[in-house]
């Protein structure tokens, strides 16, 4: 049992850190991707559309 | 009731019907396999409950089916109940925790002498009436408006939706009746016992779906980062729901369970659970609210949508490791102590990021702000957010937590959070969204709104500033000491201390019960004000009955 807390202590200390940092600096490059500007600024500009139906998936007209 | 029905197919409907009879039949089993305990008691609330229902949807199922146009529409009657029961909840929730505050102030209150009207079982009832029924209500509502329309796709059918709500309300239901007959398990927010918790997993995992399986239908490419922070919070609560729920019954027919934690893991686990609930059902869906209804309220795009995804990933994974400051200086390895800490502190960042880019966003709306009480509702929230994660982060910090740690500080900066944040929030999302629901122009009366924001900001300010003193008068007194080296006031000297503070707190939940109250009648005259319209419309055209048939055939 004492090994055990000991190498999950080690374990968190060192790796625990890299993995975060790690983590940190995808989700800033992921948020910064110049590719990624456009589909991002779509998105905050969709929540504005005041179109309030559900696009495709129509149904044929009545006299279908 | 038979027009709800009727938004459902008939074979949805006949799911409906044999999904509440074997409802209704674990509830006969819980009320004959628990007779003598308090299960029993548990089973016919089940019972009532299931059966009740069946004959709503009996009374709808001849009712003619939805014609196919349904699909160019999205489904928000969910959402609307959903709406109503937010409100019934926030009325039932806050008027219980005023009652618990008087009976603080005023201990001599106890008028019925019973078990049940005792604090200790009426304070469950408050504050899971609060968090799940209101708090829980409200965020399945506007998930499932949200998603919608940010998808751009209806929900996948009409069934699902709302046994995810029918079902957490059962949730809701059976823990409040049980916490009065005196069941619990013992662990704060976590107080339900192993059949509730397993329901409410059910429960939980269908709603995960639902959400997965109208993203995949989803016409937008990009994900909303408001369905981010709601799935967010649907995933991690079932987590921690789980985890911190492992417990074994007595038997099939006892309400008691013992938990599969003991000691300090058990402790820990709890923390771990009771934090991250702070974090995923107080934060993370209510920021996923704000995400959405701030910037259609005011008019204007998210001031940083890079913002919003780092502060997501930032808030879900620092939350995880924070719990464990409620546990300073107790037989807690001190590393995971100063761990939590740490992440405690480290949250101040993501947090601050969303709180700062709400109020960039209604830079240059001021005007907006002013003159509409809804969007003030908003901008008070993300202002109280900024402040309760603030004192939060501080309160984290070890020597900070040995003077506020057991004092009603605590009690006071929870509020800070749930009054001024997530109340706040709920509020000004519910003003913006019944209007688009119920198809009208505006709320029933927009004064109503304007006194609902001011009871409610004045109450927040007065519970908030009453706790901050009492639980700092509190922890003082129980670390002076005098010349002799002992402690210089008894524990009933700080009681007595208390007093006037108590009398303050229970006024302050008094102001902001009665906004509550104003906002279930706006609600309520709203609702009503648009089925006359709508009668008044109908009243003219052809029957719609006969339309509707043609329709389906």
């Amino acid at each position: 049992m004492e090994i055990a807390h000991d190498v999950v202590v080690a374990f968190s200390k060192s790796w625990g850190l890299f993995y975060l940092v790690g983590f940190s600096l995808c989700v800033v490059a992921y948020a910064y991707w110049p590719g990624n500007r456009k589909a991002f600024t779509r998105a905050k500009m969709s929540v504005l559309d005041t179109d309030d139906r559900p696009l495709g998936d129509r149904p044929l007209g009545p006299e279908a | 009731m038979v027009r709800l029905v009727s938004g459902m197919t008939v074979t949805e409907r006949q799911i409906a019907l044999v999904v509440l009879l074997a409802l209704s039949l674990i509830g006969l089993a819980m009320a004959a396999g628990g007779r003598g305990d308090p299960m029993g008691a548990q089973g016919f609330v089940v019972l009532v409950f299931s059966v009740g229902l069946a004959f709503a949807v009996m009374a709808g199922y001849y009712a003619p089916e939805p014609d196919e146009s349904r699909l160019t529409r999205y489904y928000d009657d969910p959402t609307k109940v959903g709406i109503v029961l937010t409100v019934i909840w926030a009325v039932v929730g806050m008027a219980v925790g005023v009652w618990v505050a008087s009976l603080l102030a005023w201990p001599e209150l106890t008028f019925v002498d019973q078990a049940w009207a005792s604090f200790g079982r009426l304070r469950p009832v408050h504050t899971s009436g609060v968090i799940f029924g209101f708090g829980g209500n409200a965020l399945i509502a506007t998930s499932f408006h949200v998603l919608q329309r940010t998808s751009r796709a209806r929900l996948p059918d009409q069934f699902t939706p709302w046994f995810v709500l029918i079902g957490y309300n059962l949730f809701c239901i059976v823990a409040a009746s049980g916490y009065l007959m005196g069941i619990t398990q013992s662990k704060e927010y976590a107080e339900p016992e192993w059949y509730a918790d397993i329901w409410l997993v059910i429960v939980w995992v269908v709603y995960f779906l639902l959400y997965l399986r109208t993203l995949a239908r989803r016409k937008e490419p990009h994900i909303y980062v408001a369905n981010w922070y709601y799935m967010a919070f649907i995933l991690v609560v079932a987590v921690l729901h789980i985890v911190n729920n492992l417990a074994v019954p007595v038997s099939w027919g006892h309400a008691k369970s013992y938990s599969l934690f003991s000691g300090v893991q058990d402790a820990m686990t709890e923390w771990w659970y009771g934090h991250n609930a702070v974090a995923f059902f107080l934060t993370s869906g209510f920021l996923g609210m704000m995400y959405y209804y701030l910037p259609k309220r005011a008019g204007r795009p998210i001031f940083s949508y890079r913002l919003s995804i780092i502060s997501f990933w930032g808030i879900t994974f620092f939350y995880m490791w924070a719990g464990s400051h409620h546990l300073h200086y107790t037989a807690l390895p001190q590393w995971v102590q100063t761990l939590g800490m740490s992440f405690s502190i480290m949250l101040l960042v993501p947090s601050w990021a969303s709180a700062g880019n709400a109020l960039a966003t209604l830079n240059g709306a001021w005007h907006k702000v002013r003159d509409d009480a809804v969007l003030r509702f908003m901008m008070v929230a993300a202002v109280f957010y900024g402040l309760s994660t603030f004192e939060g982060s501080f309160m984290a910090i070890r020597p900070v937590n040995s003077l506020s740690h057991y004092t009603d500080w605590t009690v006071g900066h929870v509020h800070a959070g749930a009054l001024g944040w997530v109340a706040m929030i709920t509020f000004g999302s519910l003003y913006a969204l019944v209007p688009w629901m119920w198809k009208r122009e505006t709320m029933y009366s927009p004064k109503l709104i304007e006194v609902h924001f001011w009871l409610a900001l004045a109450g927040t300010i007065v519970y908030v500033f009453a706790m901050w003193n009492s639980g700092i008068i509190q922890g003082l007194m129980w670390r002076t000491y005098n010349d002799g080296g002992t402690l210089a006031y008894s524990f009933l000297d700080s009681v007595e201390a208390m007093h006037p503070y108590y009398i303050a707190r229970a006024f302050g939940g008094l102001l902001f019960l009665s906004g509550a109250v104003v906002c279930a009648s706006n609600v309520w005259l709203t609702i009503r004000a648009a089925q006359r319209e709508r009668r008044g419309e109908t009243g003219t055209d052809v029957p719609i009955v006969a339309g509707a048939m043609q329709a389906g055939e």
